[in-house]
């Protein structure tokens, strides 16, 4: 047992239905007791999604315990067959159901026997992987069956374009700024010439996978996403990818060179230097922020930073390298991949911190005193109990990953966003400081400094902590409601009972 | 047999003031037994544990349960956490590890952590599959580290959403003292969570008022969390009629228990309370007002009155002051009157909303409901039908245990004004044109009582004021194409 707090990742069957539920038509079964379904929940709320999230939870309960569940959850997926028309129907369980150790694979196979699409159970150790494994181990497995599939059909699609072209990997629902970086990104394709071939899985059909073998290179921008369905392309293919994150406007160069060095190597004679130096000096306006008086006095300050291994890593690049601000340490969650992220990282901080711990994290923070962080939103609001302001680079996800307006993480449009972010959560930083000094934010003392002052009635104990006990934005409307409520009535003391009598005469 | 037997007593006179004046076609209830989405039982953890000050809930459950607190209810642990996981690993569910000793581990670092004067075991259902016997290991733990352990099943195998709630006030009934403790002396005030409990009866009073300003009455104590200005206000309201409330479980601290003995009578105001219902009716032997609940002027006036019947007290003002109330409400009345309104299912208040939007002039084919006790949501029930009558439209149907898939199905086809529900169908729907409310709005306004009334048609009526601003804009369906039938 481990007392837990916070969690960095969600569990494996997030990671799954987040791939399952990315694709068009596909369909998602959880095999799970009531309420397990709350991806449905992130999905609406969170991306703002217009579409019925398409999983749906056979719900397991006692009845279903007793009797076992197999029949219930044949009848479920053949019935969402027959409603919806899927392609696909992924089956997974959750930590819960999967301890029942029930013969899912049976199941699906019996139920494969009467649906028009195809059925699969998620491969996934629920105990041993979280989220983000399970997204891209998920993703290998539909790859790899419908790759298998139309095999045995005879028509896959081996041929290379014509053009050079590309997949891009990894991109998918309730991942950070991904819809973002998925546009960013294939503007960038179409700038260099490069076709993009299928995106995985957001928004692509299963029939098309038959398709991925057509491209001459795979672009993976995530390291958590991805890499496992890259490595399989590869090994079937032979199709190489790239796998450096198009973040920040070094490493987007890298990036660049890399693709023109892997189309090359395939018989295509590009040359992306005068693009990337337009880019960097003219377009993007990340390089000329860096050389501006602005950013100069950034120079030296202290920052750290902490998240998934591809944003925390691509973050200290860029603060140290483009932006001359010393990262005291870097950190991230993603443990299961450590050694990638040392290796990324250590030549640009002093200290590598691998934990998934937010307390650990919190005092890291704590100790090291920085003028900013860039993290979570779990360090955001360390930052606020610290007062030290934060710009969040990487997931758990939240609301505010979602903006409506176009703010990529990626390419060159991402350079100008992030360097944005940096400028503004550094001064922000001064404003509240300002603010301090000029006593601003003060909600608490207001309520007694009135009633002392200026007012003929007083408040008794009751009614006074009746009113400390509605919100602070409202409490000085129901305060003044309520004074003048009881001057009308010719009250001097206002009781909790006055207060409640004031509410139901205004309304308020 | 003794809770079938008291529960006939008490609605018998609702049941033949309802029998004299109609007899209208039953309810009916159908049980779909279908997938449907609520949140989880746990959730329960996000309020109770601001309800309870001194408190500390331990859910103990794996990484989903975890996430869904941390994610869908976005409970955050920022500042001082007084809840936290004990998550599950591959050790625990091959049970090759000691449950007692690793649950002791943890107690003793939240105790020393947090020294909260209760903490609370929240089963889930993992602990349920894997047949932890957390109910057979608290007394145990409690005695060796000297700190109130108390157990409560709030798993998604037996109960949905609000339920959860019910679960530990059921547990924590066992907990409350009874008559003769309260008699320890008052004067020793000491700080320390543990000693503090002997002092149980001392409760503080949260009104105030001298004896004689009420009846003479058997003690009541009322069970349901709700947040501090709302108990308030109901203790106000009885207060008004010489009725006493003599405690409230649960209380705002562990160590403020309500004394509860045998005989007294108790009510529960909200309608996902059937099991700590029971338990305070088997265990402690007290007698049940099973009222309608008090959502809504019309409903809390039938609360009131049946509080006074049962305990022998003339209401006074009753009348004067629900008119009062609905005439408040007449700007708001207006929006909605003739409109329909579709419960897809998710908190259990949506007998009780219905009721009252029935009574301010809506109509509603269907409540749908995660879980539908008869008996104890019984005078609730009688109210719609009678309401239903006398406002003269249909009864609703009644569905257990819903199917989301085909609910929506049927809210097409009804071409329904307004869609109560949880939060995973609310943009969908409204993307299709289709005015939704998120069912938990409800589940955390300050709604029960007269004065709050109006907060409840506030949150009703905005989806439809909110369209009426937007609604020469023509942006009435945001979807390209329906989804495939």
């Amino acid at each position: 047992m481990k007392l837990a707090y916070w969690m960095y990742a969600g569990p494996a069957h997030i990671g799954t239905l987040r791939v399952a539920s990315s694709f068009k038509n596909v369909h998602g079964i959880m095999h799970a007791p009531l309420g397990d379904d709350y991806f449905n929940v992130m999905r609406s709320m969170l991306e703002r999604e217009r579409d019925f999230t398409p999983v749906t939870a056979s719900v397991v309960d006692r009845h279903v315990l007793a009797r076992g569940s197999q029949e219930k959850v044949v009848d479920n997926i053949t019935r969402k067959d027959a409603e919806e028309n899927p392609d696909l129907i992924v089956l997974t369980p959750t930590c819960t159901s999967s301890i029942l150790q029930e013969d899912l694979e049976n199941f699906v196979e019996r139920a494969s026997l009467s649906t028009e699409g195809d059925v699969l159970l998620a491969d996934v150790n629920h105990y041993r992987v979280n989220e983000l494994q399970a997204a891209d181990r998920t993703l290998d497995q539909i790859v790899q069956f419908y790759i298998e599939k139309a095999r045995k059909q005879g028509d896959l699609l081996e041929a290379k374009t014509e053009q050079p072209s590309v997949n891009i990997i990894g991109m998918s629902t309730l991942g950070f700024h991904n819809q973002h970086d998925c546009t960013e990104l294939k503007r960038l394709m179409t700038d260099l010439g490069i076709q993009v071939n299928e995106v995985i899985p957001e928004g692509a059909s299963v029939h098309n996978l038959k398709r991925l073998p057509q491209a001459w290179f795979n672009l993976v921008p995530y390291r958590e996403l991805g890499h496992m369905a890259a490595k399989y392309l590869e090994q079937e293919f032979g199709t190489p990818f790239v796998d450096i994150t198009p973040m920040g406007v070094v490493e987007t160069a890298r990036c660049i060179r890399r693709i023109q060095q892997v189309l090359n190597e395939q018989g295509a004679d590009v040359n992306y230097e005068a693009f990337i130096e337009e880019q960097t000096l003219h377009v993007s306006q990340a390089a000329w922020f860096s050389r501006s008086i602005d950013c100069q006095n950034l120079t030296g300050k202290k920052a750290v930073v902490y998240g998934d291994n591809t944003h925390a890593a691509a973050m200290t690049k860029i603060l140290s390298r483009e932006m001359g601000i010393h990262v005291v340490w870097a950190g991230t969650y993603c443990k299961y991949d450590q050694d990638w992220f040392r290796q990324e990282v250590s030549e640009y901080c002093d200290e590598v911190i691998i934990n998934e711990d937010h307390g650990a994290i919190g005092d890291a923070i704590a100790r090291v005193e920085p003028s900013a962080i860039f993290g979570t939103q779990m360090e955001r609001h360390v930052g606020k109990r610290l007062n030290i302001p934060c710009g969040v680079i990487a997931a758990p996800i939240h609301i505010q990953d979602f903006p409506i307006g176009y703010k990529p993480f990626l390419g060159y449009e991402g350079t100008n966003q992030l360097a944005d972010l940096v400028y503004n959560s550094f001064t922000l930083g001064m404003e509240d400081h300002l603010l301090e000094i000029f006593g601003g934010h003060d909600t608490k003392e207001v309520i007694t400094k009135g009633i002392s002052a200026d007012s003929d009635l007083a408040w008794a104990n009751d009614g006074l902590s009746e009113l400390n006990k509605i919100p602070g934005f409202v409490r000085g409307k129901v305060k003044r409601n309520t004074e003048k409520f009881a001057r009308e009535r010719g009250f001097v003391e206002i009781t909790a009972e006055i207060l409640y009598a004031a509410k139901e005469s205004v309304g308020a | 047999m003794r809770l079938f037997y008291l529960l006939l007593i008490l609605e018998k006179e609702i049941e033949i003031m309802t029998l004299a004046e109609t007899k209208p076609q039953a309810l009916d209830f159908e049980c779909e037994t279908g997938n449907y989405h609520t949140f989880c039982p746990i959730s329960c953890v996000a309020w109770l544990y601001q309800k309870i000050e001194d408190s500390f809930f331990l859910v103990i459950g794996t990484k989903t349960c975890g996430y869904f607190l941390q994610n869908a209810m976005g409970v955050m642990i920022f500042a001082e956490p007084r809840y936290a996981m004990a998550e599950l690993e591959e050790g625990d569910i091959s049970a090759k590890l000691n449950d007692y000793e690793e649950l002791k581990r943890l107690c003793v670092q939240i105790k020393r952590d947090r020294n909260p004067s209760v903490i609370v075991w929240i089963g889930t259902c993992t602990t349920e599959i894997i047949k932890m016997d957390l109910e057979g290991l608290a007394p145990r733990l409690e005695a060796e580290i000297d700190i109130p352990i108390v157990v409560a099943r709030a798993n998604g195998l037996d109960y949905a959403f609000t339920q959860g709630e019910d679960t530990v006030l059921a547990a924590m009934a066992h907990r409350c003292p009874k008559a003769e403790t309260a008699t320890e002396p008052e004067e020793k005030k000491e700080r320390n969570a543990i000693s503090s409990l002997l002092n149980f009866g001392k409760q503080k009073e949260e009104v105030t008022a001298e004896e004689s300003t009420y009846h003479d009455h058997e003690p009541l104590v009322l069970f349901g969390s709700l947040p501090d200005p709302v108990v308030t206000q109901l203790t106000l309201e009885l207060k008004k009629q010489g009725v006493k409330v003599s405690g409230w479980l649960p209380a705002k601290r562990f160590t403020e228990l309500p004394v509860i003995s045998e005989g007294y009578y108790v009510n529960g105001i909200n309608p996902f309370l059937s099991r700590t219902a029971t338990t305070l009716m088997r265990r402690k032997k007290c007698k049940l007002i099973g009222s309608p609940f008090p959502i809504g002027p019309d409903g809390t006036r039938a609360w009131v009155e049946k509080i006074c019947s049962v305990l022998g007290v003339e209401p006074q003002g009753l009348e004067e002051r629900e008119a009062k109330i609905w005439a408040n409400m007449e700007d708001y009345l207006e929006i909605i009157r003739g409109k329909s309104v579709f419960f897809m299912g998710d908190n259990l208040l949506e007998v009780s909303l219905a009721r009252f939007l029935i009574r301010c002039g809506m109509t509603c084919p269907e409540i749908g409901i995660p879980y539908m006790d008869k008996r104890y949501q019984g005078a609730e029930l009688k109210l719609l039908e009678q309401t239903c009558h006398e406002m003269g439209v249909p009864l609703p149907r009644i569905v257990e245990k819903p199917d989301n898939y085909n609910q929506v199905q049927r809210i097409y086809k009804e071409n329904v004004d307004l869609v109560i529900t949880g939060m995973a169908h609310a943009n969908p729907l409204e993307a299709r044109g289709i005015n939704t409310k998120w069912s938990v709005e409800f589940t955390f306004a300050q709604m029960h009582g007269f004065a709050n009334a109006r907060d409840i048609l506030e949150l009703v009526t905005r989806p439809m004021r909110r369209n009426n601003s937007l609604k020469d804009l023509g942006w009435d369906k945001l979807v390209k194409e329906e989804a495939k039938v």
